[in-house]
């Protein structure tokens, strides 16, 4: 498996997206500069963290109008997968790649901290290490995570079964103290009708190893390679 | 760019003010100083050239009332790579891997802008970082405000609090540890100091030391606006009614850019095309091309007509005076410009040639073909004078000191010793900081073993399985009552804070905060601090590689407790015993390193619960806190230490209760029997602050007591650890307390929130009352 990381002026998550796949998965890995129009050939693409654009205007309303984002949207469009991670997930949405919209935090203030994550599908590409209902922690920093859609939407990603993650305490329960941000239905993570772009505020590629708190989004990196190794196959 | 001009080609600007007594006295120049620039130069200055003057003789870039106090500070160890001097000290860590490090402070313009202060010391302490040539990775910060019953102090709180996560998160560089302080004494005068560390390997190290004639000098980064024009001098100053009047000296902050710039930076130090580069700091353009040319004894062209303006018809004097945030100055290597640029424009950054070095030994400015300011040789640096001081002790704090604290009588609740201790845990000094460091990404760049909220932080540095542990300190309740003893107090309490996470306290950086030094009892303080930090420095072994010093803290209520703050480095060799300050296991003993003592006096007991900053502050033994590193470190590579925490603000009881519930995700009891201490005062026991005292737990009482007798430390098991729902239990003697875990939890957790959530209800705002 081949990842692109894709570098936008701002990004500050790329280089630990780098190691989280080079030194926890033992995959190979590229960086993409926003201003090629070159994926290196990746089989995932991550778009990182971070404050690309400085966040000016809206998280990822700039970002999206980078050249590399029309390669990002071709790779989509194509099926292949996207992983969209806080500054990335505000990117993918303004990119039309996930429906909904990442307001202010509800409290007004930055957030960051180990939270605990559902696994509320495990029939996606990005999620079948997991299993069902399982609780994972996951760290979160942000100060724009606020998920938000219109009611027909959020019909639709629940039926789907596109919502990934929901934010919970530590034993599983969906309560107001364990959403960190306000979001609706304590959304955390969300993937496309396609199934192939995820889409989610906390960052996996900071849990990898027990020595910085948590390894629970090794098996999503885990998952996604699984994934592609099945394709391969077929 | 010619250099054939000479000093008799200087001529005043048409339109320059007149140079006046008036004018100079405005400029924060004295007359004997005038006198010398005149002495200097052979003849009168030009305005651009008092600007320049006004600047660097400044107090903050001249330390001219510090700086031979300074000098008697200990700064060499064969660690050492970079002391003091540069943008950054560096010492070495392993395997070719170092770190450099920084404190600086951002008060005076905090006081006023609360947001853009705090950002913009931020951005300030990560470029002197990467300026070295090394990738910034750990920002901590030690803020001072005054007690939150105020508005306007929860107004400066939460915007220095915003200002710092806002920048520091959007650059990517983790916020993973500080400290704050609420005291009456900062109330109009708040303290902010930021550090940074960043590593490097050893071959990568960039000083700022200008070379080679005909190299190009270039400015790089954000273009030169007219914001924080004289910052330098304003925070030479004390506050003021005016100091209002002076924000637009505060500079603005973007940390996007700043982002841009640390990448752009240190692909050019990589790059081989460059010779030195500097940040445009405090006194902008004049001080980053003076010292460097200081630095490496050659002479320096500038034209102000090159450097990149912002706006139309900026004068010589504001474009040098700017203090325009994110720039560099970089000196090349001639032919390279080209170079330079496409690394720059990579990054969508301009570089700009704007001078040259000379053969010349000039400090020369010109504006095209005019010649606006000239001096000879590095004069401009190395002629600013020296100021000793005659230093009396304050007789109000002579006398403060000299008061006996059991005087005191205690408050009729306190008959309960559990009802202090909740009081003591909601004391916001003392209270958890968690509302602050939620708002700092702590984790980005995946190397944060140990967060805030800890005694250090610690990190991996990548490249060597080694880390290092990190702290910042200082008590100026302590320093203002006994400043010999409060200076020794701040070196070994940030040791104790490296050592309790498994690291060797390696070296510091300094920030004093103090205030008007031309008074004789604040450089009374001042020249006491600096000598107790000097004899700790010396017994630790950690010499002082840098920092920085914020004088003329004072205001119309007076002047702050003089406050040196110490940040610490210390190296673990191996990250296999990174130790917590929190319990980890009901069952394990809790051992006492140290030893208990009636020293109650400048505790945060008197002060939370009786208003006072009386009594002479505990005693500091550097030797004996030196004997206490090494016998914690002994303990704790060997493995037999479950967790350390140092016992500091609220003494023994709090360090205990602090171990128990610090964690909300992993809460323990306690049973402690201190019947061995029953001849002391109850509340000096409990509450006292006697130094070189640290709470250990462990399932290894005896491997313990072991090391701490091979170094001579005195050591007791004094408990044990219990399941949370046992709650916290004392005896001493005949007396015997107890109480709940979720009280005790609940005051550390919920003040800080509980009222900074109040105060938000109410809409705290700049306006709720002004600096008065």
């Amino acid at each position: 498996m081949k990842v692109g990381i894709i570098r936008f002026p701002g990004s500050n998550c790329d280089e630990d997206a780098y190691h989280a796949v080079v030194d926890h998965l033992g995959a190979e890995a590229v960086f993409c500069w926003h201003k090629d129009h070159d994926l290196q050939g990746a089989d995932l693409v991550i778009l990182p963290g971070g404050f690309s654009y400085g966040d000016y205007l809206r998280p990822g309303a700039i970002a999206r109008f980078s050249p590399i984002m029309q390669e990002v949207v071709a790779h989509a469009k194509r099926g292949a997968p996207v992983l969209a991670i806080c500054n990335g997930f505000q990117i993918a949405c303004e990119a039309g790649l996930l429906p909904g919209a990442l307001l202010r935090n509800d409290h007004l203030k930055f957030v960051c901290d180990q939270v605990h994550l559902r696994v509320e599908s495990i029939g996606t590409r990005f999620t079948s290490r997991y299993h069902v209902d399982q609780v994972i922690t996951i760290p979160v920093a942000h100060g724009d995570g606020r998920y938000t859609a219109d009611g027909d939407v959020l019909e639709r990603l629940e039926g789907d079964g596109h919502v990934v993650f929901r934010y919970v305490d530590a034993a599983g329960h969906v309560t107001d103290a364990a959403n960190p941000n306000g979001s609706l239905r304590n959304i955390a993570g969300i993937c496309n009708s396609a199934g192939n772009v995820l889409g989610m505020m906390p960052h996996p590629e900071r849990a990898v190893d027990t020595q910085l708190g948590s390894a629970d989004g090794l098996p999503l990196l885990h998952s996604i390679a699984d994934s592609l190794m099945s394709e391969a196959l077929v | 760019m010619s250099d054939t001009q000479t000093s008799s080609a200087v001529q005043p600007r048409p339109g320059d003010p007149e140079i006046t007594p008036a004018l100079i006295k405005e400029h924060g120049i004295t007359p004997a100083e005038y006198e010398r620039v005149v002495e200097m130069l052979g003849r009168a200055p030009t305005f651009t050239e008092v600007g320049i003057v006004s600047a660097l003789w400044s107090e903050h870039c001249s330390y001219k009332h510090s700086r031979p106090l300074l000098r008697t500070l200990p700064t060499e160890a064969p660690w050492v790579l970079q002391g003091p001097g540069e943008n950054a000290g560096v010492i070495a860590v392993k395997d070719g891997i170092a770190v450099a490090f920084k404190v600086e402070s951002h008060n005076h313009p905090s006081a006023v802008e609360p947001y853009q202060g705090a950002a913009t010391g931020v951005g300030g302490i990560l470029r002197d970082v990467f300026t070295m040539g090394a990738r910034p990775i750990a920002l901590l910060n030690s803020l001072r405000f005054g007690p939150l019953t105020s508005p306007r102090v929860r107004y400066l709180f939460s915007g220095v609090v915003k200002g710092i996560g806002d920048y520091g998160n959007c650059v990517g560089v983790p916020t993973v540890g500080g400290e704050v302080v609420f005291d009456p004494s900062y109330e109009g005068n708040p303290l902010v100091n930021a550090m940074c560390v960043g590593v490097l390997r050893e071959e990568e190290l960039m000083l700022a030391v200008a070379q080679g004639v005909g190299n190009p000098i270039i400015a790089v980064g954000a273009r030169t606006g007219r914001d924080g024009i004289h910052g330098a001098s304003f925070a030479s100053e004390d506050l003021s009614a005016e100091s209002e009047s002076k924000r637009p000296r505060v500079q603005v902050g973007d940390p996007f850019t700043e982002k841009l710039l640390l990448e752009a930076s240190l692909e050019l130090i990589r790059s081989g095309h460059i010779v030195a580069i500097q940040d445009m700091g405090a006194a902008g353009l004049t001080s980053s091309s003076a010292e460097m040319a200081a630095r490496g004894d050659v002479g320096v062209t500038i034209d102000t007509l090159k450097v990149p303006v912002r706006e139309e018809g900026m004068t010589p004097y504001e474009i040098l005076l700017s203090e325009s945030q994110e720039r560099m100055l970089v000196v090349a290597h001639r032919g390279r410009e080209r170079e330079v640029e496409a690394i720059l424009a990579r990054w969508d950054l301009e570089a700009v040639v704007i001078g040259e070095v000379i053969a010349e030994p000039v400090y020369r400015v010109t504006e095209g073909d005019r010649v606006v300011a000239e001096f000879p040789g590095t004069r401009l640096v190395t002629d600013c004078p020296t100021y000793v001081i005659d230093s009396v002790e304050s007789p109000v704090l002579a006398a403060a000191r000299a008061r006996n604290p059991h005087d005191v009588p205690p408050l009729p609740e306190e008959i309960n010793p559990m009802w202090t201790l909740e009081r003591l845990l909601a004391s916001p000094t003392i209270a958890s900081k968690a509302w602050v460091w939620r708002q700092y990404d702590s984790m980005v760049r995946t190397s944060t073993l140990v967060g805030p909220g800890s005694d250090a932080a610690v990190m991996r540095l990548r490249g060597t399985d080694a880390g290092i542990a990190l702290s910042i300190d200082g008590n100026g309740r302590y320093v203002a009552l006994d400043p010999l003893v409060g200076g020794r107090i701040a070196v070994c309490e940030a040791a104790r804070n490296v050592a309790c996470a498994g690291a060797r306290p390696r070296a510091i950086t300094n920030n004093l905060n103090f205030g008007n030094p031309t008074r004789p009892e604040v450089y009374f303080q001042l020249k006491n601090a600096v000598a107790g930090m000097g004899d700790a420095c010396r017994v630790m072994e950690t010499p002082v590689t840098g920092g920085n010093v914020s004088l003329y803290n004072e205001n119309p209520q007076g002047a702050i407790h003089p406050t040196p703050t110490v940040g610490m480095v210390g190296v673990l060799d191996t990250l296999e015993h990174v130790t917590p300050s929190a319990f980890q296991r009901a069952g394990d003993t809790i051992v006492l390193l140290g030893d208990n003592t009636d020293e109650l006096g400048a505790s945060e007991y008197l002060l939370h619960l009786h208003g006072l900053a009386i009594g002479a502050p505990p005693a500091c033994d550097p030797v004996k806190e030196r004997a206490l590193v090494d016998a914690l470190l002994h303990a704790i590579s060997h493995g037999h230490v479950r967790s350390a925490h140092d016992c500091s603000d609220g003494g023994l009881a709090v360090a205990l209760t602090e171990c128990a519930m610090m964690r909300r995700d992993a809460q323990f009891g306690f049973e402690v029997d201190l019947t061995a201490w029953a001849d002391l005062p109850l509340r000096a026991l409990l509450f006292g602050e006697a130094q070189a005292r640290v709470v250990v737990s462990t399932d290894q009482p005896d491997a313990v007591l072991a090391s701490a007798a091979q170094f001579g430390v005195p050591a007791h098991i004094i408990g044990r650890v219990t399941a949370a729902d046992a709650g916290v239990e004392f005896l001493v003697g005949d007396v015997s307390a107890r109480l709940a875990l979720t009280s005790l939890a609940h005051a550390f957790h919920n003040t800080i929130p509980d009222i900074m959530n109040a105060g938000a209800a109410h809409g705290d705002t700049a306006s709720s009352s002004s600096i008065s």
